[in-house]
């Protein structure tokens, strides 16, 4: 019934915007409102500087929702976020305490660390066929169980390589981040990956409807097991991201992420069951979310209210578009 | 004979939590150097209480083919609300545990409604309320502290004719109160009928709208009920993140523990309670065998991974490759 109406609605639209996903565009429909509020609210929100500085914090979460999103399209979900951005961000700090050998190969032993947790994540889901909720919170436990016992309990003293705090703050091209350009890179080569390749239409098929892509000849479970193992390494390549920003990893520097994940993703206009969403969405959605969560610091609300309104703006948004389809 | 045998084929799973729970309480309470006494019951039956409380409110949801990430944060909040309001006299006392009750009832409302009424992912739907609740707990304790009516705090972790542990008491009439009328009830069919297939129990027009209804409230005020006894037993309320997700997370280890399908329509309350002891025994036993501390996340979350890998022996059984993917 909503789709006749709304067609009613778009074709008096110009064309670009008939063509955008009603999700999409809500989105950037309110990051531009937040753009607004907030500009009211102190002038210094619209400046260039403060605006690329928040381009800077979402690229950390896009990176991360960037894994995510591939897991989502397949109707999956990745829960062991959290741990997978500890364990990269750990383990290249504790790489770069080995001197200048260990320097070099900091991040791709982050990385590396991180798409070990997602293989293991992909083999439980593609070849056991576990649930992929139920797997990615094993897994999730047990990376925090391995870094709990490596740090001893403990934020490691180890610190960030040159090249991990380069990489997140230092500025290749004059006035933009490099941490952005790393978003831009990964983003550039996940819109490939899915609209270009075998690999990306094999994601969509099986998202929607994975018998019918296993019967097409789609080698489904080696699909869906590179899939997690991508999202566990994008998720530790966002530690070590982090990790560079802050100079060092801590405990719980995950646990700020998996929900932003999640939300930026499927805020972002993408089914939570799977096969349907673009990756414009999920930028979309990883900006309005760090947009939000700045006007929230900016209005210096405490913690407890920025939890609450968090929820109830993510609620809110998927109850106006996010919602299954009615019963028969 | 025939009645006994369907009972035996349905209850199999549980009665294998059974199993587990009692054979590693043995080792424990074996290597324990206070060996078999009454404190060391009574110990174990406190810890184990809390878990089986969360665990039968994860039970509840899970039989719908639902999950239910926020019950570590509902159990969470309930338990800063406890710790303001469960004080003072008799009547206030009574009074504070009425209201901590009805925000775990609301709580769970709460996700039904989004969860039915909004056709939200249960998933997706519970992490955001999950936040809130968090949020509404920080708000009521930004800092631990709070205190609780210290006669029924004791009177309800303490011992019954100084055997029995009354933790283990209260969960027996939690269970007889709340989970047999549930599972006897026409609702609590239309749960399991709706977690099985819904569109069957949908085409035999079972309740589905209103059994998935009742069992979020339901699973709300058994996570409340948890975070009674949390405050009971430590005197404080604590608005602690680590805790409240370590709990949805041994919530649902349990719950797979106990042979509660997670993918609906399968197990029973009973099997996750002997599923959240089993696992806690666990821990136990870590300590008993004086492992160092450091450790013993590492290996629960082995032994969850290992519990839930057990789920990839059904696959012996497919007869078509295409049942793989259902």
């Amino acid at each position: 019934m909503s789709d006749t109406t709304t067609e009613g609605q778009v074709s008096r639209l110009p064309k670009f915007i008939q063509r955008a996903d009603p999700a999409v565009a809500t989105a950037f429909g309110c990051i531009i409102l937040l753009l607004i509020v907030g500009s009211i609210y102190s002038p210094s929100f619209l400046s260039p500087e403060y605006l690329l500085q928040q381009l800077k914090v979402a690229s950390f979460l896009g990176v991360i929702a960037t894994g995510m999103m591939l897991v989502i399209l397949l109707g999956q979900i990745d829960l062991s976020v959290p741990w997978a951005v500890a364990t990269g961000a750990m383990m290249a700090c504790a790489a770069a305490a080995y001197g200048p050998a260990g320097a070099v190969l900091a991040i791709p032993f982050g990385v590396a660390c991180g798409v070990a947790i997602g293989l293991v994540n992909g083999i439980g889901v593609a070849y056991l066929r576990i649930p992929s909720m139920i797997i990615t919170l094993a897994t999730n436990a047990v990376a925090q169980g391995l870094m709990v016992v490596y740090t001893g309990g403990f934020s490691p003293q180890d610190s960030a390589s040159d090249a991990m705090r380069y990489l997140a703050t230092g500025f290749l091209l004059p006035g933009v981040p490099n941490a952005v350009i790393a978003w831009a890179i990964i983003g550039g080569a996940m819109v490939f990956a899915l609209t270009r390749t075998a690999f990306g239409r094999a994601v969509y098929a099986i998202g929607n409807q994975e018998r019918a892509a296993y019967l097409s000849g789609v080698n489904t479970r080696r699909v869906v097991m590179i899939a997690f193992a991508v999202s566990g390494g994008l998720s530790a390549f966002g530690g070590v991201l982090l990790a560079g920003y802050a100079s060092k990893a801590a405990q719980s520097m995950g646990d700020a992420y998996l929900l932003p994940s999640i939300a930026a993703v499927v805020l972002g206009g993408t089914s939570i069951l799977g096969g349907r969403g673009s990756y414009l969405g999920t930028v979309a959605g990883a900006i309005l979310i760090t947009l939000l969560q700045s006007i929230l610091s900016v209005m210096q609300m405490p913690e407890a209210g920025r939890q609450i309104t968090y929820g109830i703006v993510i609620v809110a948004m998927l109850l106006l578009y996010g919602r299954a389809p009615a019963d028969r | 004979m025939k009645d006994w045998r369907y009972w035996l084929a349905e209850q199999r799973s549980a009665l294998l939590a059974v199993g587990i729970f009692i054979f590693m309480f043995i080792i424990y309470v074996s290597n324990h150097q206070a060996g078999f006494s009454a404190n060391v019951v009574q110990t174990s039956a406190n810890k184990g209480v809390l878990l089986a409380l969360v665990a039968m409110a994860q039970t509840l949801v899970v039989i719908t083919a639902g999950i239910d990430l926020s019950a570590g944060m509902i159990f969470v909040l309930t338990n800063c609300l406890a710790s303001w309001l469960v004080v003072g006299t008799a009547a206030e006392t009574a009074f504070g545990v009425a209201v901590v009750l009805g925000t775990g009832l609301l709580c769970g409302a709460i996700n039904g409604a989004i969860v039915i009424v909004g056709r939200m992912q249960p998933i997706v739907a519970t992490i955001a309320t999950g936040a809130v609740y968090f949020g509404l707990a920080l708000l009521l304790r930004p800092f631990p502290g709070g205190s609780v009516n210290e006669d029924l705090a004791d009177a309800l972790t303490g011992r019954l004719f100084g055997v029995v542990p009354t933790s283990l008491v209260a969960l027996v009439a939690v269970v007889l109160i709340i989970w047999v009328p549930f599972r006897r009830s026409v609702t609590g069919r239309a749960a399991y009928a709706a977690g099985s297939s819904e569109i069957a129990a949908y085409m035999s027009g079972m309740p589905i709208k209103r059994a998935k209804f009742v069992a979020y409230t339901l699973s709300g005020l058994l996570a409340a009920i948890g975070g009674l006894f949390l405050t009971f037993f430590t005197y404080t309320g604590e608005a602690a993140y680590a805790s409240g997700n370590a709990y949805t997370l041994f919530s649902i280890a349990a719950v797979v523990l106990g042979g509660v399908s997670l993918f609906g329509g399968r197990g029973s309350a009973i099997g996750a309670i002997f599923g959240a002891f089993a696992f806690r025994t666990i821990g136990d036993l870590l300590f008993v065998f004086d492992f160092d501390p450091l450790w013993q996340p590492l290996f629960q979350g082995v032994v969850l991974l290992f519990a839930v890998s057990l789920v990839a022996f059904g696959l012996f059984r497919v007869r078509n490759r295409l049942e793989w993917f259902g």
